[in-house]
């Protein structure tokens, strides 16, 4: 198993204490003062060049966002967050539309070199067509750059930054926008609604399958910037897209709050294939610092035979709050989520799904696989709905939960509810640790204690890993990997 | 949520008027007194427990309970000669017998004098008056401020049993408590029972509530403290008819190498939830939580169950079965807590709902809450019709539709029942699923 | 090759064994009987080095190496092999991925350069069809799913990729009928050699018929009470284990 001998490696050959990828750009940036008012709005609304009606929308969002509070039901403590104290836009200065790498600011690239992210567009420069990858870089919250634009473009594809698209193609999204995650939805999306920055935007047109798989990486710099990125995804009737967000962080001794807003439409006959691998900083060895990430994702299958399959390994963030959702509306549509969720140190994760059944003969698969370590509290909580005219709705979910050590928690909160006779909904969930039969065979065969628990570990998650292209699969098993480091004992 | 004040339904204004009202009659002494102040206190300060109390997500009492009936008064002689005629659910179990009559023991219709050596019991009405056995107990097993509806019981109860079986004695017989609901006017009757099952000592309780028809409003606590050592079965059967409301609340305390068992069997009244709150305190003991529903019409029924291991090597099973015709709507919440020093915990829990119409709904919540990481966790929940292919298989054999239902549904039911370790009490209550399936039929 | 001086070991306060004392030759197979609870297992998981268990006196060294020093990966790289009486199932993690880890690690362990994915697959092959065992089952997940004989199999298969000096099989037989027996019995013997040595456990007289022991080694409680050669086997077949029950209480 190379992949595993190459993790084992890795953490190896990083310092427990330090974060992979904690450190920081200096660059200048330019920004809002701190806090929230009206007139931050219209800031950020002016700073993205928004058309009226966009600005309108995120006075309406931000009005009903002051009657609203944040929600609790969630198995994770923090402090109370001052929403004045923080930062709601950031930007790295305009050096006049980048047209080449060479443009870019060299520290951009150099923080992107330091991630190890293999920005495409250099081998494309170099003639190395091999990977067929579009990146829509975000650093902090501007799109710097956007690649394989033209290609894209032959397709029929749009794929740029929301800003753009709101002044682009107004007419898709404003009929789109909001329309999965309305602007009232809750707390943090409504936030969103009023603050966001950046994100992307993706329409793929009709029998259209999009030619490259598309990737954002998100990235937090600035201190004390929440980040608000708002992706709205469509796909026309019998088009595929299959998109892939990663996400790391650098090192802050101060909360960073992130809450992002994701919309996937799919109409009929269409396949959106969401994949994250989440690495933001979890906090340091006594959990101070690290990000809070309180993110909505949800996918409407709108269409006859539409599917949207979320895969997400979510390794980083101090707090995770997160439930990427399928609406089943369309008859024959099928919705998945794959999901696995590590937590180590004092990280907190409550993180599952909704899948809501409301068209007939809808199907949906659950496959979640957490792995608490440390001091770490990890909750699965998901539901599966069907409506009344949900007829022959069925699915089957799978959550299992490992334990490694007897410090953390790991908690199972299902919410299974059905409301016609022909739906069939199977739910099975189980808790364990690694064996310690299991670890004295591996040992007896010549591994390591910490190679053997890596093995088991990747076994464990194999299911969903599989889910992911090959290159993120990957860096997620390394990721597992590095996550679990030092808790083995 | 908690900050924002609600509006005081009519069932709530009805529930905080009773009690200022009734206070004064209900029996027991200046300490129980205080008690039931404080537990009518935080009633009133959390209201009905709605939607948004995530332990009440599907059983909205503030939406579900109208109105609230008064509180029972003790029954006529004329009405307890009629309890008298009522057939016995448990006919031909050899019990010792307990008769309530409108939340009022009937001591003529009760064995307190066929108690064996080692075997105490007194009406509660009694118990509470006399002081030192209730207040020392009562309220110990399931604290009243724990949940809303036990903490309406504590303030409210006006009678019902107490048992002690001592140390190493075995009790035989099945202590069996008849609750009538004898009124012919809707009441509010709220009743507890309080069972000391001392070290070493085997008991069995088996709760019958029946009514008539009255649309009456039951409260039932009943708590039960297990010693080291001890056997204890416990069954709840209600086919009290279709309409009332039935809240109940089981609380128990399991000690080391214990075997606790509680079987519900639930196809009454119109609503109802079951709550059962087990916490093991020694280690080594195994509980088993079982029960079968039966719904029809609008019915509603709730179980809720709390399974808290708070020390190492226990093992914990809980099966439970749900048939839902019509509109009827079935829920099952069931957690499992693990804490960090129960090691070496075995928990499994599953919950199965079959639907015969397109009108139900069923409403699962299997929780698992584990802090030990050396444990043995699984839960599991299905929902769905009954399996065309195998109902197939039984028409090409000759049985009509109707039979061929009945028999795969008594033999779903069937399973849970198995866990009734006495062999009469379980054939009884197979019997009510039987009268069940030929009532549908 | 193996040296076990005096061994006393206990679990959870149960001793187990008693001042046990065996020497296995370079290329000498040695076959350990004993009846049911006499430590056989026992003897095999402290060689490994299995966590559970106390050892309180004695020594057992591997070529002069003390082996209780070592950890049991650390053992295993020494040439320590250890074919489970319950091979245990490792979900999730396909047989194929499981052989090299282990392989790569003991080699790396000892200095060695890691393997090629061709070198190593053809080797695998090579073991896997000598032991009937068909290539689909490389695939799947190790053990997950196996019948009792294709996991013995499958540790006789590891056996021959690990090239261990000493190996130990704990009740091997059991759970096999005729005709794996064979096949695990001809894998074995194939292995045979000057450099390498063999510990067979076994309850039964049976798998000695396939895997002809040099000397037979008679436990009970705790300890070798009688040695000899390969006819003490029959012997023992013959009039059972009661003599020796006695003998050693």
């Amino acid at each position: 198993m190379p992949a595993v001998q190459e993790t084992v490696e890795q953490v190896r050959a990083i310092d427990v204490d330090q974060y992979k990828y904690g450190f920081v750009t200096d660059i200048e940036v330019d920004k809002a003062p701190k806090g929230l008012n009206e007139d931050i709005v219209r800031f950020i609304s002016a700073k993205k060049g928004d058309p009226e009606w966009m600005t309108e929308w995120r006075l309406e969002a931000y009005r009903r966002w002051l009657t609203m509070r944040e929600p609790t039901w969630a198995r994770v403590s923090y402090p109370p967050i001052d929403f004045q104290d923080q930062y709601y836009y950031a930007a790295p200065k305009k050096q006049a539309g980048p047209k080449s790498l060479d443009e870019i600011d060299p520290a951009i690239l150099e923080t992107y070199k330091k991630l190890g992210i293999p920005l495409r567009e250099q081998e494309i420069l170099a003639g190395v067509q091999t990977s067929r990858v579009a990146v829509d870089a975000v650093f902090d919250s501007v799109s710097v750059v956007t690649t394989f634009k033209e290609e894209l473009k032959k397709a029929g594809v749009i794929f740029c930054s929301i800003s753009e698209a709101i002044r682009e193609h107004p007419e898709l999204v404003r009929k789109y926008l909001g329309s999965v995650v309305p602007v009232t939805d809750n707390f943090y999306a409504t936030l969103n609604s009023a603050v966001f920055t950046d994100g992307s935007f993706v329409y793929v047109p009709e029998g259209v399958r999009c030619p490259m798989e598309l990737s954002t990486y998100f990235r937090i710099n600035e201190k004390n910037t929440g980040q608000f990125e708002r992706t709205l995804i469509i796909a026309d009737k019998g088009s595929y897209v299959s998109y892939l967000e990663g996400c790391t962080a650098p090192q802050r001794d101060e909360n960073q709050l992130h809450a992002a807003v994701v919309e996937l439409i799919a109409l009929d006959d269409a396949e959106i294939k969401y994949s994250t691998v989440q690495n933001w900083y979890p906090g340091d060895a006594e959990g101070r610092g690290g990000v809070y990430n309180f993110v909505t994702k949800r996918g409407d299958c709108r269409g006859r035979n539409s599917k949207i399959s979320w895969t997400q390994v979510e390794t980083g963030s101090a707090i995770t709050w997160k439930y990427p959702s399928c609406i089943l509306r369309g008859d024959n549509s099928r919705g998945e989520f794959y999901s696995i969720a590590v937590s180590n140190g004092y990280q907190q994760v409550d993180s599952g799904t909704k899948m809501i059944h409301l068209g007939r003969n809808t199907t949906s698969r659950i496959i979640s696989k957490g792995i608490s370590a440390g001091r770490s509290q990890n909750t699965y909580r998901g539901l599966v709905s069907a409506h009344r005219k949900a007829a022959n709705a069925r699915n089957f979910t799978n959550c299992d939960s490992l334990l490694i050590g007897d410090q953390c928690g790991a908690h199972t909160v299902p919410y299974i509810e059905a409301k016609t006779a022909s739906a069939v909904f199977e739910h099975e969930a189980t808790t364990s640790k690694i064996s310690e039969d299991q670890l004295f065979y591996c040992m007896q065969r010549g591994l390591s204690a910490e190679e053997a628990t890596a093995l088991i570990v990747n076994g464990f998650v194999k299911d969903v890993l599989q889910q992911l292209p090959m290159e993120f699969a990957v860096e997620a098993q390394k990721l597992i990997s590095i996550s679990l480091e030092g808790s083995v004992g | 949520m908690a900050d924002v004040t609600p509006i005081r339904t009519a069932a709530e204004t009805a529930l905080a008027e009773l009690f200022p009202a009734v206070k004064g009659r209900l029996p027991g002494d200046a300490t129980i007194a205080g008690q039931r102040a404080e537990a009518f206190k935080s009633f009133v300060d959390a209201g009905l427990p709605h939607r948004r109390i995530e332990a009440y997500k599907y059983t909205d009492l503030r939406a579900l309970l109208r109105d609230v009936p008064p509180l029972a008064t003790e029954p006529s002689a004329d009405a307890v000669e009629a309890a008298r005629q009522w057939a016995d659910p448990f006919a031909g179990v050899d019990a010792l017998r307990f008769t309530i009559v409108d939340g009022h023991v009937v001591a003529g219709l009760s064995d307190f004098k066929l108690l064996p050596d080692g075997v105490e019991a007194w009406p509660l009405a009694a118990a509470l008056s006399a002081g030192p056995v209730a207040s020392g107990l009562m309220g110990r097993v399931a604290p009243a401020k724990s949940d809303p509806v036990l903490a309406l019981n504590a303030a409210l109860m006006t009678d019902g049993l107490v048992v002690r079986v001592r140390k190493d004695v075995a009790l035989d017989r099945p202590i069996l408590v008849r609750f009538l609901a004898a009124s012919g006017a809707p009441s509010l009757i709220v009743t507890r029972i309080l069972l000391v099952v001392e070290d070493g000592a085997r008991a069995t309780l088996i709760e019958s509530h029946e009514g008539a028809g009255v649309a009456h409003h039951a409260n039932t606590a009943v708590e039960i403290s297990c010693g080291d050592d001890a056997i204890v079965h416990h069954l709840r059967a209600n086919a009290s008819g279709q309409a009332g409301v039935d809240l109940s609340t089981l609380g128990v305390d399991v000690g080391g190498r214990c075997a606790f068992t509680s079987v519900a069997m639930v196809t009454a009244p119109s609503l109802s939830r079951h709550q059962i709150f087990v916490r093991c305190t020694g280690e080594h003991s195994t509980v088993t939580l079982g029960g079968g529903a039966l719904l029809k019409n609008r019915q509603h029924a709730d179980t809720t169950l709390v399974v808290d291991h708070a020390v190492p090597d226990c093992v914990s099973r809980e099966l439970y079965k749900t048939v839902l015709d019509d509109e009827a709507t079935g829920v099952f919440q069931g957690k499992i807590i693990v804490q960090q020093p129960a090691q070496k915990t075995d928990g499994k829990m599953m919950s199965q709902a079959v639907l015969l119409a397109d009108g139900p709904t069923m409403n699962n919540k299997p929780e698992l809450e584990i802090f030990a990481d050396d444990v043995q966790c699984a839960h599991g929940a299905t929902c769905g019709a009954l399996d065309d292919d195998l109902l197939f298989y039984l028409r090409a054999r000759g049985l009509p539709k109707p039979e061929a239902e009945a028999l795969m549904l008594r033999a779903f039911v069937g399973e849970a029942l198995e866990l009734v370790d006495d062999e009469a009490a379980r054939e009884r209550l197979d019997g009510m699923v039987a009268a069940w399936l030929a009532a549908r039929a | 090759m193996l040296e076990i001086r005096n061994l006393h070991v206990q679990i959870e306060d149960k001793k187990i064994l008693n001042g046990l004392t065996l020497t296995v030759n370079d290329g000498e197979v040695a076959a350990i009987m004993g009846p049911n609870g006499s430590g056989k297992s026992t003897l095999s998981y402290v060689i490994a080095g299995k966590e559970d268990y106390e050892v309180l006196d004695g020594e057992v060294l591997l070529d002069g190496r003390n082996l209780l020093e070592m950890d049991p990966n650390e053992r295993a790289a020494a040439g320590v092999f250890l074919a489970f009486q319950y091979p245990l199932e490792i979900p999730g993690v396909a047989t194929m991925s499981f052989l090299k880890a282990a392989l790569n690690s003991q080699r790396k362990a000892r200095g060695e350069d890691e393997l090629s994915t061709p070198e190593l697959m053809k080797r695998v092959r090579g073991a896997a069809e000598r032991l009937q065992i068909p290539q689909d089952m490389l695939k799947r997940a190790l053990n997950v799913g196996f019948s009792g004989g294709e996991k013995k199999r499958m540790e006789i298969l590891q056996m021959a990729l690990l090239e261990p000096k000493f190996c130990i099989l704990d009740e091997t037989d059991s759970g096999l009928d005729i005709d794996a027996l064979k096949i695990v019995s001809d894998g074995v013997n194939a292995l045979r050699g000057d450099k390498r040595s063999f510990l067979v456990i076994t309850h039964y007289q049976r798998l000695l018929n396939y895997i002809v022991p040099d000397t037979v080694h008679v436990m009970a409680n705790g300890r070798v009470v009688k040695s000899g050669g390969k006819e003490l086997a029959l012997e023992l077949e013959a009039n059972g284990y009661a003599d020796y029950r006695t003998q050693a209480a």
